[in-house]
């Protein structure tokens, strides 16, 4: 996030795209909620009747996939009216000429045709978010899980450079992290072109650091990112894998052609506190100890670096993951002999100048927002104030594309996936939580039920969902959620794999997966007959 | 009987809560919400409230394992780490570096995520090292 948690209160004008904040984020919801109080508008972009739109000033149901002609019809609102802020444009930013060419031909008539929002929302849209003293964008996966999720999160930065919205207080874009800790990971260097805070593999001043530091020669080309992998196994080119903490073979999109890699490949190496369908294909499974039963660091989603304690010992012969990798490395030939987190911390703070101030005791309060250069430095409420880290910021022209895969007359449906409020990702820790579990236990698909009509499907009838890739089975949950012909399904669920279905097409730039956007066929089944599905899914 | 409740973060999703992990006799039996926490003032949601839940489930992994044939058994963790660092190392000396991958955790600690990251660019020397955010 550009600004905080606590900043969301003060929004005069709060742009929610792509994020069900109120199942996935609900305790960002909950400041929402506070601003909504105290007078902000809200606006959510989402292709489905979200939660949170019972309190919106408005609700955007765009088509799936359609978000840069949404943003680029704003931006052509706005210049048209001259709600702009030029001076922030003048004095901060660049490359506005070819931004206005762009969204010169987004008028608002061909935006509402492209993304089946009313003309009239999309000018109160433009309305409250430039207006507003303050405005803030939250979004999530439904922005960034598409082909197009780069150029998404740059039309996001373009309005809100436009509108001057960047670099204050309660403004910003900010994206809200999925797990505890992406941004820890990433911040880490646990990316393919980066070490710790961002510094680039193939920058050689950085490299040499790093080797006299860490006493190794250091490769200088940059390595493949978690979708390349899988396809270079099953090239040959990949024999090894280390899996920490991770269940892509219910995580990843395709993930039957993940299952496929893994199960071809010389060796693989998991890491875990659970047994998960990724462990099941290893050849070493090491047992890691849970958040409570060991001392370390999280940095959230607003860059707050915070302390983890230990509450109680790990179970069994389980330890802290960051033992058993040193120990592993030792045994390897490259001896690692960290005597605790605390000491780990030391050598990440020496060697990232964004995390040069964070140390274990001063975490011990509220922890400390990187960035943190050094131990006086207070910690960074919001980026960008007063200048950008490349010093102008840049507007980007972007075009509308798109989905890769879109509804044709042998897939007609369109299918979405994300979160339900009690589970998390792929389940291996909540429904591990009676409570949880007792709450959700079943896959669901939701469908409009005009939709179902013409399925004669009723309301908890089992279906197939067959894409490209594969096929699945789950219950169908009637409602009009989401318009006609778009159908809605967790990913959470081993025994409905949703992933088995989406489109490993991913971002030319991110790599990420389209999650978002799949096109499928339904077909009435009955539960009895297994038969139909295991014929589906054998291809 | 001994009671404490020890300060921690929530390991669910990026909000990044404070809660209070509530330990009896050295078991966890519970989950309160931080209200001196900056993130959530004292309130949680269901996921954080119980998050004790899985952390006790019996279904934790608590042994090392290695495959033998087609399924995995038990093992110490001497014999698991040597086989993992010994078909590491046949698999580097025979198809190079850029032949293994590592796949970090948006789960795991700073720290765990800097040991790896630098296990994979240093020791193995490949910068084949991602994890799960695009996801
Ligand atoms: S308590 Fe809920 S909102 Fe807070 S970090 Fe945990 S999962 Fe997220």
């Amino acid at each position: 996030m550009t600004n905080s948690i606590e900043e969301i209160e003060g929004a005069d004008c709060i742009l929610i795209i792509g994020s069900n904040t109120s199942i996935a984020h609900p305790l960002i919801a909950t400041r929402v909620s506070r601003a909504k109080a105290r007078g902000a508008k809200l606006i959510v972009a989402d292709p489905r009747k979200i939660p949170i739109i019972l309190q919106s000033d408005l609700h955007l149901q765009q088509n799936l996939g359609t978000d840069v002609a949404l943003i680029n019809g704003l931006m052509h609102i706005i210049l048209k009216k001259g709600w702009q802020d030029q001076v922030f444009i003048d004095e901060r930013t660049e490359n506005i000429e070819a931004l206005k060419k762009v969204v010169e031909n987004y008028p608002p008539e061909k935006v509402s045709e492209i993304t089946g929002i009313p003309v009239a929302d999309l000018e109160k849209a433009a309305e409250y978010y430039a207006k507003a003293e303050r405005a803030s964008i939250l979004y999530t996966m439904g922005i960034t899980q598409h082909t197009t999720g780069v150029d998404n999160v740059k039309s996001l930065a373009n309005l809100a450079m436009l509108t001057g919205n960047l670099g204050k207080e309660s403004t910003g874009i900010n994206p809200l992290r999925g797990q505890n800790n992406v941004q820890g990971a990433c911040d880490m260097g646990g990316l393919p072109n980066v070490y710790t805070g961002y510094q680039a593999v193939i920058d050689q001043a950085v490299r040499q650091k790093f080797e006299e530091a860490w006493g190794a020669r250091l490769p200088d080309k940059i390595g493949l990112t978690a979708t390349e992998m899988f396809p270079a196994v099953l090239d040959g080119k990949m024999k090894a894998l280390i899996i920490l903490g991770e269940n892509p073979v219910v995580s990843d999109a395709d993930c039957l052609h993940v299952e496929k890699a893994l199960k071809a490949i010389d060796f693989l190496l998991v890491i875990d506190i659970f047994k998960t369908p990724t462990s099941d294909l290893a050849h070493v499974v090491l047992p890691g100890a849970a958040f409570a039963e060991k001392e370390g660091t999280f940095s959230n989603t607003e860059r707050r670096v915070q302390l983890l304690r230990k509450a109680v010992e790990p179970p069994g012969e389980s330890k802290p993951d960051w033992q058993i990798i040193q120990e592993l490395s030792s045994r390897f030939g490259y001896p690692m002999d960290y005597a605790s987190p605390r000491a780990i911390m030391e050598e990440i703070a020496k060697l990232t100048p964004s995390y040069g101030g964070i140390t274990y005791d001063r975490l011990q309060g509220d922890g400390l927002q990187w960035p943190c250069p050094n131990t006086e430095h207070p910690g960074t409420k919001f980026l960008h104030q007063g200048r950008f880290t490349r010093g102008k910021g840049l507007f980007s022209a972007i075009e509308y594309k798109p989905a890769a895969e879109i509804a044709d007359e042998e897939y007609p449906f369109q299918l979405t996936t994300g979160r339900v409020h009690v589970h998390y990702h792929t389940g291996t820790m909540t429904r591990n939580s009676p409570s949880l579990e007792r709450e959700i236990s079943e896959c669901f698909l939701e469908m409009h039920p005009e939709d179902a009509v013409e399925l004669k499907v009723a309301d908890g009838d089992w279906v197939v969902i067959a894409s490209r890739r594969g096929a699945v089975s789950s219950r169908v949950k009637l409602t009009d959620a989401a318009g006609r012909k778009t159908v809605f399904m967790p990913f959470h669920f081993l025994e409905s794999r949703a992933n088995i279905l989406t489109n490993p097409a991913f971002d030319p730039i991110a790599k990420i997966p389209e999650y978002k956007v799949c096109a499928v066929k339904i077909q009435k089944m009955d539960p009895s007959d297994k038969s139909i599905l295991s014929s589906a899914s054998a291809h | 009987m001994e009671f404490k409740t020890v300060l921690t973060s929530c390991p669910y999703c990026g909000c990044g809560c404070g809660l209070l992990l509530e330990v009896l006799d050295g078991k966890l039996v519970g989950t309160l919400p931080s209200k001196t926490s900056p993130v959530n003032h004292g309130k949680l949601c269901v996921k954080g409230w119980t998050v004790h839940e899985f952390v006790t489930s019996p279904n934790r992994l608590t042994k090392p394992m290695v495959r033998k044939g087609d399924t995995l058994q038990e093992s110490s963790w001497d014999d698991a780490l040597n086989l993992a660092a010994t078909r590491l190392k046949e698999i580097k000396e025979k198809y190079g570096s850029d032949s293994i991958g590592v796949l970090t955790s948006a789960k795991c600690t700073n720290e765990e995520n800097y040991v790896l990251q630098k296990f994979a660019r240093a020791a193995i020397g490949t910068n084949n090292i991602d994890h799960c955010a695009r996801l």
